[in-house]
C-alpha cells in the first residue's frame, strides 16, 4: 500500500515490538540448565527436559530442565540451609535485596514484557502496562514490610520455607506475588513456576544472582505435577502457596491435612460483573473489556459473569456486541493486539468445549467476525446470552474470553444471582450512585469488589477469594501474614479421652436435670434422642449430656445460617451482647467454678482463675469488636480501597477437654465480637460447663442461631462440620487425627480450618491469644472505589 | 450527508445521559493511545489524515488581513514540495479543511482560499464568551455568512450550564442554527469552563438536539482545553444522539492539540469509538495552529530519517 492508499484506508497496520533482545537472550543460554537451586544453574538430575512452545504459532520455544522430586529435595535443602542467616540478616537487610531486584527488574523491564508475552501469548500492551509494572511495585512495596517487620508484626517470624506454585496466566506477576513477601518476611523460597510459561522466570533468577540475594533463598524449579507434588509433600516446606485451579488447590489441601503446613489458595472464580440501569453504560462495556477479555479472559478474577438489570439489557448487549466486533486478535507483539492466542492447544479445546456445551445447553452464543490470524491457538471473543443459571457457562470456570450474561430485575436479585456461585474471588459493581454501589460491595460474598472499574491490583491492597476460590491474602499486611508465624508455639499436647470408671449414686437431694442441645436460640433434644453420660474427675456420674449426631450439626448449621441479626448487627451492638455475656457470668462465677472443680478437678483457686479468665476474655472480645476495623488504602491511582473486616460467616468450633470454659470462651468470644454465627462443639467429656452456660447465652440478649452448642463425640461432630459445605471455617482444638481429618473433609467447600494440629494452644499467648484469634474471625475484603467528578 | 434536522428538547433524554463516570473515562484514554501504535509509512499516513482534517485557525486580537492572508496561503500549500512529491501527493493534494477566523477577516480567508474547496469558518456570538444580546449575536452569524463564511464556530454562554437553562441553550443554539442558514454550525461548549464531564455531557446533548451540525471543545481562550476524556464524552454523546435519531454529528477538538502524537491520539479515539466515517472532514476538525509545523517535521523524519526543525518549514 503506498502512502495515498493507506491515508483513505485509515487502518492499523502492524506495529511489531522487536523480539530481537528476546531471541538473542534465550539464544545465548543452555535452557537444559535452567533449574536455580543454591545460586547455581542445574539441570535436571534426570537429565529431562520439556519443551516450551509459542501459543501464536506452536514453535518451540526453548528445552528447559525439567525438575523431579530430587531436585526439588536440592532445592529444599539449599532453602533449608540459607534460612537461618536470611532471617538473621535482618529486615533492612531483606529491604536492600528486595528494592535491588525491584530496580533491576525496571532495568530489564522491555525484556520482560517482550518474554513474557512471547512465552504467555498475552498483548505486549499488557505486560508492558500491567504486568511488569506491577511486578516491579511489589518488590518495592515489600522491601518496606520487610524492613519494618518487627515494629509491624509484633510476636511473629518467618515460617520457614515456602513452597510456591504458581499458574501460566501471569508468570512474572504471581512469581512476585509469591516471592516478595515471602523475602520481605524472612522465608527462603522453592518456586516452581508453571511448565507452559517458565521464561520470566528464569530471567528473574539472574536478576536475584546480581542483586545480591543470598545462594538459596531463592530457588526455582521448573516441571509439572511431579515436581509440583514433591513440593506439596516436602516434609522440610512450611508453608505452601498455590494459585492455580480449583481443583488443584483441593489436591492440595488434602495432600497437606495433617502435616501442619501453613497454606494459602488462590484458585479458580466466575465473578461476576454488575451493571446497574443508572452506570454509565459505555463506561461499563469497556469495563467489560477489561474485565473478561483481558488476558484472553484467562484471569482468575475475570467477570466472566455479566448480570445486567433488565431495563438496560437490550441497550447493554447491543453496545457489547459493537465494542466486541472492535477487538483485534492478533500477534501479541503487535503493539495494536487487543486479544492473543489462548496459552495451549489444551487451553483453546477446553474454551471451545465449554462454549460447545454451553451452547447445547441453550445458551445463544456471539462472536464477532473479527479476523483470526493463520496460526496460533485464537479463540474469538465469546458473548452468551440466554444463560441459564444452571449452564455450565454460568457455573463453570472456563478462562477463556467467554461473557455469560444474564439479567436481573432488582439489587436483591443481583445479588442473589452474583453470590450463586461456589466460588467468590471478585465482583465489579458499575453505578453512578454510590449509595447503590456502597449497599451492593459488603452483599457480595467475594474477596475483591471494584466499583466501578475492573481488574484493579496493588501490592498495598490484598486479594483473594470467598468460598473455593481460595483462601489467604496476597499484598499488603493481610498478605504479609500468610508468611509468618507466631514466635511462641503451643507444647502441650491434647490429652487423650478418659472415661469415667465407678459410678456413685446421686445423694438425696439431687434434682434431675436434662441438658439439651442449644440449636436457633432454644434447647432443643438431640436428633438421636440419645444421651451419653458425664461423669467427675472422681469418676462420679454428674449428669448426662444430649448426644448429638449429623442431624443436628445440620440443624445447627441452619440455624446459625438462618441468624442475620447477629453478623448485621453493629459492632457497638455485639460489643454490649458480649460485655452482658460477661457481666452474667461473672454474676455465676462461684456455681462455675465448683463445676469445674467437680467435673475437671482442678483446685477451687484454678478454677477461680479459669472462669476470671473467661469473663476477662469476654471483656477484652466485647472492646474489640468495634475496633478490629479494617484499614483504607490508597493505591497508586486516584483510589480509596476499602479494606473491610467482613465475618468469616458460619464458623465452626470444636473444643478440647482441657480448660472447657476458657477454651470455649476464647474461641466463641472473638467470633462472635466480629459477628460470626458460631457452632460450637464443647468439651467432649465435661459438656456440661458448656451446657451449664445456655441460660447466660439466653439473657444476655444474644440473637437466636448466633450461638448454637452440640454435645456429643467431638471427633465425629467435628468431621461432619468438616464435610458440610454450607460452613464457612472451622476451628478445631483436638487430637492430631481429628485435625488430620478435618483438613482433609474441608477440602469439599475449602472452608478456612484453623487448627492445633493435636496441641493445646496456649490462651494467652501465641495461636490462641486474642490477637491471632480476631484475625481468623475475618475474612479482608477489598472494595475499590474510584473517584472523581 | 443529511445535516441534522435537530429534535425538540427531551429532558428525558438529558436525564438518562447523566451517567459520566470521570475515573472510567479517564483509564479509557489512559489506555486508548497504548492498545494503538501508528508506525511508519501508516503514521505518515494518518498524518496526511490530521491536515486534512484540520481548522488551521488564527485567533489573536491583533490579527490582520495580511495574517490572514499568510495563513490561507500555509493552508492551500501545507507541505512543502519535496515532501509533497515524496509523499505521492502531487495529483492528490491534501490540505486543511478549513481555514478559522474572526468575523473581519472572512472575506479576506475567502479570497484568499477560493478555488481550492477550502472552507472558511468564523467564529461568533461573541465568541469566546458568549456574552453579548442574543440579538447581537444573531446579527454577527449573519453577517459572517454574508460575507462568504461557510462555517460558524458559534459560543455558549456557559451560566446556561451552570443554572440548568436547558430549554434557553436549547434555544439559542437553534437561533444561531436558523442564523447559519446553509452554512455549518459547530457548537463550542468551552469545556474549560464546565467543571464536569456530565455538564459537558448534557451540554452536548441540548446543542445536538438544537441542531448542531458538530460539537467543538473549546475556544482555546478557556484555562483548560480540549483534554482526551472530554473528548471521549463528547464523542458518546455524538454516538448516543446518532442512536437516538439516526444522524451523524461532527466532532471538533480545539486548542491545546500541538503535536503530530496527540492528533494521532484523537483520531485513534475518533475511529474506535465512533469508527473510520468518523475521519472525514465532514465529521472531524482539529482546531490547531501550530499543529501543522510539528506534522511537517514528522513528515520529513519519516522520509529522510532525519529530525527536522520548525524553521525548515514554512510558517503559517
Amino acid at each position: 500500500m503506498n502512502i495515498i492508499e493507506r491515508y483513505d484506508a485509515m487502518d492499523y497496520a502492524a506495529a511489531p515490538e522487536s523480539r530481537a533482545e528476546a531471541d538473542a537472550w534465550l539464544a545465548a543460554r543452555d535452557l537444559t540448565k535452567s533449574l536455580f537451586i543454591a545460586g547455581e544453574w542445574k539441570a535436571a538430575q534426570s537429565g529431562k527436559t520439556f519443551s516450551v512452545l509459542e501459543p501464536s504459532n506452536g514453535a518451540v520455544l526453548a528445552e528447559i530442565s525439567e525438575a523431579g522430586s530430587a531436585d526439588v529435595a536440592a532445592a529444599v535443602a539449599a532453602a533449608s540451609k540459607a534460612l537461618p542467616k536470611w532471617q538473621k540478616a535482618g529486615g533492612y537487610a531483606r529491604a536492600r535485596v528486595l528494592y535491588a531486584i525491584g530496580r533491576a527488574m525496571q532495568r530489564n523491564a522491555r525484556l520482560f514484557a517482550v518474554l513474557e508475552s512471547i512465552d504467555n501469548g498475552k498483548p505486549i500492551r499488557e505486560s508492558r502496562d500491567i504486568d511488569v509494572p506491577l511486578a516491579i511495585r511489589h518488590f518495592i512495596h515489600h522491601a518496606g514490610w520487610a524492613q519494618r517487620l518487627d515494629k509491624e508484626f509484633p510476636d511473629h517470624a518467618a515460617v520457614g520455607i515456602a513452597g510456591q506454585i504458581i499458574p501460566w496466566n501471569f508468570p512474572l506477576l504471581m512469581l512476585a506475588w509469591k516471592i516478595a513477601p515471602a523475602l520481605a518476611a524472612g522465608c527462603t523460597v522453592v518456586l516452581k513456576p508453571a511448565e507452559f510459561t517458565p521464561l520470566t522466570a528464569i530471567l528473574f533468577s539472574e536478576i536475584c544472582e546480581h542483586a545480591g540475594v543470598p545462594k538459596g533463598v531463592v530457588n526455582i524449579v521448573h516441571g509439572g505435577p511431579e515436581a509440583g507434588e514433591a513440593i506439596v509433600n516436602h516434609p522440610d516446606i512450611d508453608k505452601i502457596a498455590f494459585t492455580g485451579s480449583s481443583e488443584v488447590g483441593k489436591i492440595i489441601r488434602r495432600a497437606t491435612a495433617g502435616s501442619g503446613k501453613k497454606l494459602s489458595l488462590e484458585l479458580g472464580g466466575k465473578s461476576a460483573f454488575i451493571v446497574f440501569e443508572d452506570a454509565d453504560l459505555d463506561s461499563a462495556v469497556e469495563g467489560l473489556v477489561d474485565g473478561i477479555w483481558f488476558n484472553q479472559g484467562q484471569v482468575c478474577c475475570a467477570g466472566s459473569r455479566l448480570l445486567v438489570q433488565e431495563g438496560i439489557a437490550g441497550a447493554f448487549l447491543a453496545k457489547v456486541k459493537t465494542r466486541m466486533s472492535r477487538l483485534r486478535l492478533g500477534d501479541p507483539l503487535d503493539k495494536n493486539t487487543d486479544i492473543g492466542p489462548l496459552v495451549d492447544t489444551t487451553q483453546l479445546e477446553r474454551v471451545s468445549g465449554l462454549v460447545a456445551q454451553g451452547a447445547k445447553q441453550g445458551a445463544t452464543c456471539w462472536q464477532p467476525d473479527n479476523e483470526l490470524p493463520g496460526s496460533g491457538w485464537y479463540f474469538r471473543p465469546t458473548l452468551a446470552m440466554d444463560v441459564a443459571p444452571a449452564n455450565i457457562l454460568a457455573q463453570e470456570e472456563v478462562f477463556g474470553p467467554v461473557l455469560a450474561a444474564m439479567t436481573f430485575r432488582n439489587t436483591a436479585e443481583a445479588i442473589e444471582l452474583a453470590n450463586n456461585t461456589r466460588y467468590g474471588l471478585a465482583a465489579s459493581v458499575w453505578s453512578e450512585n454510590i449509595n447503590l454501589a456502597l449497599h451492593a460491595a459488603p452483599q457480595l460474598k467475594a474477596g475483591v469488589i471494584w466499583i466501578n472499574g475492573t481488574n484493579m491490583f496493588d501490592a498495598a491492597c490484598g486479594f483473594g477469594g470467598y468460598r473455593e476460590s481460595g483462601f489467604g491474602r496476597e499484598g499488603g499486611r493481610e498478605g504479609m501474614f500468610e508468611y509468618l508465624a507466631l514466635k511462641s508455639k503451643p507444647s502441650s499436647p491434647i490429652k487423650e479421652k478418659a472415661e469415667g470408671k465407678a459410678e456413685e449414686p446421686v445423694s438425696a437431694d439431687f434434682i434431675d436435670r436434662t441438658p439439651k442441645l442449644f440449636i436457633g436460640g432454644k434447647q432443643v433434644r438431640p436428633d438421636s434422642n440419645y444421651a451419653y453420660r458425664v461423669y467427675d474427675a472422681k469418676g462420679r456420674l454428674a449428669g448426662e449430656a444430649g448426644l448429638g449426631n449429623r442431624k443436628d450439626i445440620r440443624e445447627a448449621v441452619a440455624a446459625a445460617r438462618k441468624c442475620t441479626a447477629w453478623p448485621s448487627a453493629t459492632a457497638f451492638n455485639r460489643a454490649q451482647v458480649l460485655y452482658f455475656l460477661g457481666e452474667n457470668l461473672s454474676v455465676r462465677a462461684d456455681e462455675f467454678a465448683a463445676r469445674l472443680t467437680s467435673l475437671s478437678g482442678v483446685s477451687a483457686k484454678a478454677a477461680r482463675a479459669e472462669v476470671d479468665a473467661s469473663v476477662e476474655r469476654l471483656f477484652a472480645a466485647a472492646g474489640m469488636a468495634d475496633k478490629f476495623e479494617g484499614s483504607v488504602h490508597q493505591p497508586p491511582s486516584r483510589t480509596v480501597t476499602l479494606a473491610l473486616h467482613e465475618p468469616v460467616g458460619t464458623l465452626g468450633v470444636v473444643l478440647p477437654d482441657q480448660n472447657p470454659l476458657l477454651g470455649f470462651i476464647c474461641t466463641v468470644a472473638p467470633a462472635l465480637a466480629l459477628g460470626n454465627n458460631v457452632v460450637a462443639i464443647p468439651s467432649e467429656r465435661w459438656p456440661l460447663i458448656a451446657t451449664d452456660l445456655y441460660q447466660i447465652i439466653e439473657t444476655s440478649d444474644v440473637p437466636a442461631g448466633a450461638v448454637n452448642i452440640v454435645t456429643g463425640r467431638s471427633g465425629e461432630l467435628a468431621r461432619v462440620l468438616a464435610r458440610h459445605d454450607d460452613l464457612d471455617g472451622l476451628w478445631v482444638i483436638g487430637d492430631r487425627d481429628t485435625c488430620k481429618t478435618v483438613e482433609l473433609e474441608s477440602a469439599g467447600n475449602l472452608k478456612r480450618v484453623w487448627t492445633t494440629n493435636g496441641r493445646l494452644p496456649d490462651w494467652d499467648a501465641g495461636e490462641g491469644a486474642l490477637d491471632p484469634m480476631l484475625r481468623r474471625s475475618v475474612e479482608v475484603k477489598n472494595v475499590w472505589v474510584p473517584y472523581g467528578d | 450527508m443529511i445535516r441534522n434536522p435537530g429534535m425538540p428538547l427531551d429532558l428525558g433524554v438529558l436525564e438518562a445521559m447523566r451517567a459520566v463516570n470521570r475515573s472510567a473515562l479517564e483509564r479509557r484514554v489512559a489506555t486508548l493511545a497504548k492498545r494503538r501504535s501508528i508506525k511508519g509509512d501508516n503514521q505518515a499516513a494518518w498524518l496526511l489524515r490530521s491536515i486534512s482534517v484540520m481548522d488551521l485557525t488564527t485567533l489573536n486580537s491583533d490579527d490582520t488581513p495580511e495574517r490572514v492572508r499568510r495563513l490561507c496561503a500555509k493552508a492551500r500549500n501545507p507541505l512543502r514540495p519535496d515532501l509533497v512529491d515524496a509523499l505521492g501527493l502531487r495529483k492528490r493534494p491534501i490540505r486543511p479543511a478549513a481555514v478559522c477566523v474572526y468575523h473581519p477577516f472572512v472575506a479576506t480567508a475567502v479570497e484568499a482560499v477560493k478555488g481550492t474547496g477550502i472552507h472558511v469558518a468564523a467564529v461568533s456570538t461573541a465568541f469566546p464568551h458568549g456574552l453579548s444580546p442574543l440579538a447581537t449575536r444573531i446579527a454577527e452569524i449573519r453577517a459572517s455568512v454574508a460575507d462568504g463564511a461557510d462555517e460558524i464556530d458559534v459560543v455558549i454562554p456557559r451560566g446556561l450550564v451552570y443554572e440548568a437553562r436547558w430549554q434557553e441553550l436549547y434555544d439559542e443554539v437553534k437561533a444561531f442554527r436558523e442564523a447559519c442558514g446553509e452554512a455549518h454550525l459547530k457548537v463550542i461548549l468551552g469545556t474549560g469552563d464546565l467543571s464536569t464531564l456530565r455538564n459537558v455531557m448534557l451540554a452536548s446533548m441540548v446543542s445536538m438536539m438544537a441542531g448542531a451540525d458538530f460539537i467543538k471543545t473549546s475556544t482555546g481562550k478557556e484555562p483548560v482545553n480540549a483534554t482526551l476524556p472530554v473528548g471521549l464524552t463528547m464523542v458518546r454523546a455524538i454516538r448516543a444522539y446518532l442512536e437516538l435519531t439516526g444522524y451523524r454529528i461532527g466532532f471538533k477538538p480545539a486548542g491545546g492539540i500541538s503535536t503530530a502524537k496527540a492528533s494521532l491520539d484523537w483520531l485513534v479515539l475518533m475511529k474506535e469509538e465512533l469508527g473510520r466515517r468518523w475521519l472525514e472532514p465532514d465529521l472531524f476538525r482539529f482546531g490547531a495552529s501550530s499543529l501543522l509545523t510539528d506534522i511537517e517535521r514528522q513528515l520529513e523524519h519519516h522520509l529522510t530519517g532525519r529530525y527536522s526543525a520548525n524553521y525548515r518549514h514554512a510558517m503559517a
